[in-house]
């Protein structure tokens, strides 16, 4: 028995092996498709359009490594995955990259074997309330019932918050954000706590939106990011340079309407690195010239794909804040492209 | 002093009368069926009380104050309900993912149906043998009209949801485990050990087992014990394991019919000098599966609501659609209405199952009881 779990054993790793050793880029140009994971269903990060098209802030991190690796941005498989399934499918490579707004965590990096790439949004755990309770802080929540996720890092969080300031809270489960909204309406709970961006998200579907508050506390770091597998450098250089070079396009003022004609050349060097007119960036990754241009082209740099999916101007609303430049007091920094 | 006193004449009856209109008509009715007693009494004022606060609101929320039209939730301007998204959203409730200018497909396998259907639910159709031949051969012509080939361009079966992906994995489930499973509860009452202990297996294994586990080990479990590049098809996996599921309930209820045979069936079967396949074929298996009847349809109903449970494993069947489009900024919060909709999808489904049952039973009833 003991030597047939070895061999089992064995083999598992074997595989485990043989999928982290094999060259991703060449996969993925072989099979001409970018597989891309992303979420079910969350607003603004992953939804489907009236047609029927994955869109979202993190299906356009895949069209954006798909237009840089493939030259098309609509050769992206989507995978939709759930919180339970995301791991093993990026394990076992079913998919190439994961963007689905995951945490990036010390035991996801270092045990589960992945690699994170970057931060592509900066969230953290808020608390929505009435305005009516008459309190302006989290700070004041003492003896509150709280509608909470149960099975997340968010109850962890907030049961650490509650014990570093001194409070006490009642939980009341729920399963789902749709379940949390419909019972912090029915009162079943003095406040609701999730990701500040959830959090925005739940109240423009509140009739009454000037009623409710979002706290202005911050009880936990949730940086979002697109991740990849341990083991394939190359991979996984393409996939953080691709997110770099969307936000160094932002700094540097590149958006979706001039990249083409910025492509031929222009004073700043740095443009003219990144985009491939000057040295040979491209061919380091291993990739084309343009790849960064067929990049920013496919949907705009990062500030432009954040406006688009969650910014100001859509029905979630929501303010750049730390997830602005660093040049605007936000948290967004890449390094420089040289 | 006559006998005459004695005996009644006919003129001494009391003419015939009409019963009292308390006890005929509506009025009877009412008071034989909703206030019998005190107690009956009550429970009607309760129930009505209850209709009374409950039914005027509903439909108030889903008709008389709803917004039908409008681009995004926030159109949506009155009190009740928001079915702006129907005409938005329709096609994707109806075929999920898949390409637009391949959606006659779909329609086409789904008409196709109804012929396929028809000679085996009902036999006095005309041309009802010839057309058996015809549902024989839909498996086949509607997996390539789906998934292509043939001359049809190949749409992968990541592309499958909404509706057409509970009727794909509904269907597929129903035609397998009838079949299956009666060779399994056929193989529990072997007299051979082997065929015994496997059936026995099977059945315990996957009836002992939540499905949702069972999706989850062909979903998440076997990419990674498959080296990389093989790799199932997702949806097949799906039907595989529902499949099996029910093929385990489904044997089960055979072999209560089974069961419920006597034993003097079989004695006069064998005296007849018939074989073990004749004999269940031609004398068992019919009274059996009459029996199970209400049973079998049970599971199939059931097997058909289990379709959602494809949630879990990342597919979008149109539980799963509701919920993605509720996901998107313009129809956040929109859930009571996607719920309703799909509850009312599955009510259609089962419900006429069901009636269909029992009009099966009607029709083969033989009245041997």
């Amino acid at each position: 028995m003991k030597i047939a779990w070895t061999f089992l054993g064995a083999i598992v790793i074997a595989l485990f092996s043989f999928t982290a050793h094999a060259g991703t880029l060449d996969d993925v140009k072989s099979a001409g498709v970018l597989k891309c994971g992303i979420n079910t269903g969350l607003p603004g990060f992953a939804y489907t359009d009236d047609a029927g098209n994955w869109i979202g802030f993190d299906a356009a991190y895949c069209r954006a490594v798909a237009a840089a690796v493939l030259g098309d941005p609509d050769k992206v498989e989507y995978h939709n995955l759930t919180g339970q399934q995301r791991f093993p499918a990026l394990a076992s490579g079913e998919i190439d990259v994961l963007s689905r707004n995951t945490t990036w965590t010390f035991s996801r990096d270092v045990d589960l074997g992945f690699t994170f790439i970057g931060v592509s949004y900066y969230d953290g755990q808020g608390f929505i309330g009435r305005k009516s309770l008459g309190i302006k802080s989290a700070t004041e929540l003492d003896g509150a019932s709280v509608c909470i996720q149960t099975g997340t890092t968010t109850e962890l969080n907030l049961a650490d918050f509650f014990r570093v300031n001194g409070m006490t809270y009642e939980p009341v489960p729920i399963e789902t954000n749709e379940e949390a909204r419909i019972a912090y309406l029915a009162e079943r709970c003095d406040v609701y706590t999730t990701d500040a961006s959830g959090l925005a998200a739940t109240k423009t579907t509140f009739e009454d939106g000037d009623a409710h508050m979002v706290f202005p506390e911050i009880i936990s770091k949730e940086p979002l990011g697109p991740l990849v597998r341990h083991g394939d450098d190359q991979w996984a250089d393409i996939a953080r340079w691709v997110l770099n070079a969307l936000i160094n396009a932002e700094e540097l003022g590149v958006t979706q309407g001039n990249v083409s004609s910025l492509a031929g050349g222009s004073d700043n060097p740095e443009i003219n690195r990144m985009l491939g007119s000057e040295g040979s960036l491209g061919e380091m990754l291993g990739l084309s010239k343009t790849w960064a241009v067929a990049a920013i082209k496919a949907g705009g740099n990062y500030g432009e794909i954040f406006e688009r999916y969650l910014g100001t101007g859509t029905a979630l609303g929501l303010e750049r804040g730390v997830n602005a430049l660093y040049t605007n007091g936000g948290l967004i920094y890449a390094p420089p492209m040289r | 002093m006559t006998d005459q006193s004695f005996f009644r004449s006919q003129a001494d009856l009391l003419p015939e009368r009409s019963p009292p209109p308390a006890t005929t008509g509506v009025l009877g009715w009412v008071r034989g069926n909703l206030f019998s007693s005190w107690l009956n009494s009550i429970l009607t004022l309760i129930g009505l009380y209850l209709l009374w606060i409950i039914i005027p609101p509903a439909l108030d929320w889903a008709f008389f104050s709803a917004d039908i039209a409008g681009d995004d939730r926030f159109a949506c301007t009155s009190e009740g309900a928001c079915w702006a998204w129907l005409d938005q959203r329709y096609n994707q409730f109806l075929y999920g993912f898949y390409p637009a200018d391949q959606r006659w497909r779909v329609n086409i396998a789904l008409l196709l149906l109804i012929p396929a259907l028809i000679p085996l639910l009902f036999d006095k159709v005309p041309g009802a043998k010839i057309g058996r031949w015809f549902s024989l051969a839909y498996p086949f012509v509607a997996t390539i009209l789906l998934v292509g080939g043939f001359g049809f361009e190949s749409v992968p079966t990541n592309k499958f949801g909404g509706f057409m992906l509970n009727i794909t994995v509904g269907l597929a489930g129903i035609i397998l485990s009838l079949p299956i499973g009666i060779v399994l509860a056929l193989g529990r009452r072997s007299n051979m050990p082997v065929v015994r202990i496997l059936s026995v297996a099977f059945i315990e294994i996957f009836r002992g087992v939540p499905l949702i586990t069972l999706l989850f080990t062909a979903a998440i479990l076997l990419p990674i014990f498959m080296p990389p590049n093989v790799s199932f098809d997702l949806v097949v996996r799906v039907i595989v394991v529902v499949t099996a599921f029910s093929s385990a309930y489904m044997a089960e209820v055979i072999r209560g019919g089974l069961q419920a045979i006597p034993r003097g069936q079989y004695e006069a079967a064998q005296a007849l000098g018939l074989g073990y396949w004749r004999m269940m074929a031609l004398i068992i298996l019919p009274q059996a599966l009459k029996i199970s009847i209400p049973g079998i349809v049970n599971t199939f109903i059931g097997l058909f609501k289990d379709t959602t449970l494809v949630i879990v494993i990342g597919l979008f069947d149109i539980l799963n659609i509701g919920k993605s489009m509720v996901s998107n900024p313009d129809w956040l919060g929109l859930s009571a209405e996607a719920y309703v909709f799909v509850a009312l999808f599955f009510f259609v489904v089962c419900f006429s199952m069901s009636r269909y049952s029992s009009l099966l039973e009607k029709r083969l009833d033989t009245e041997n009881r």
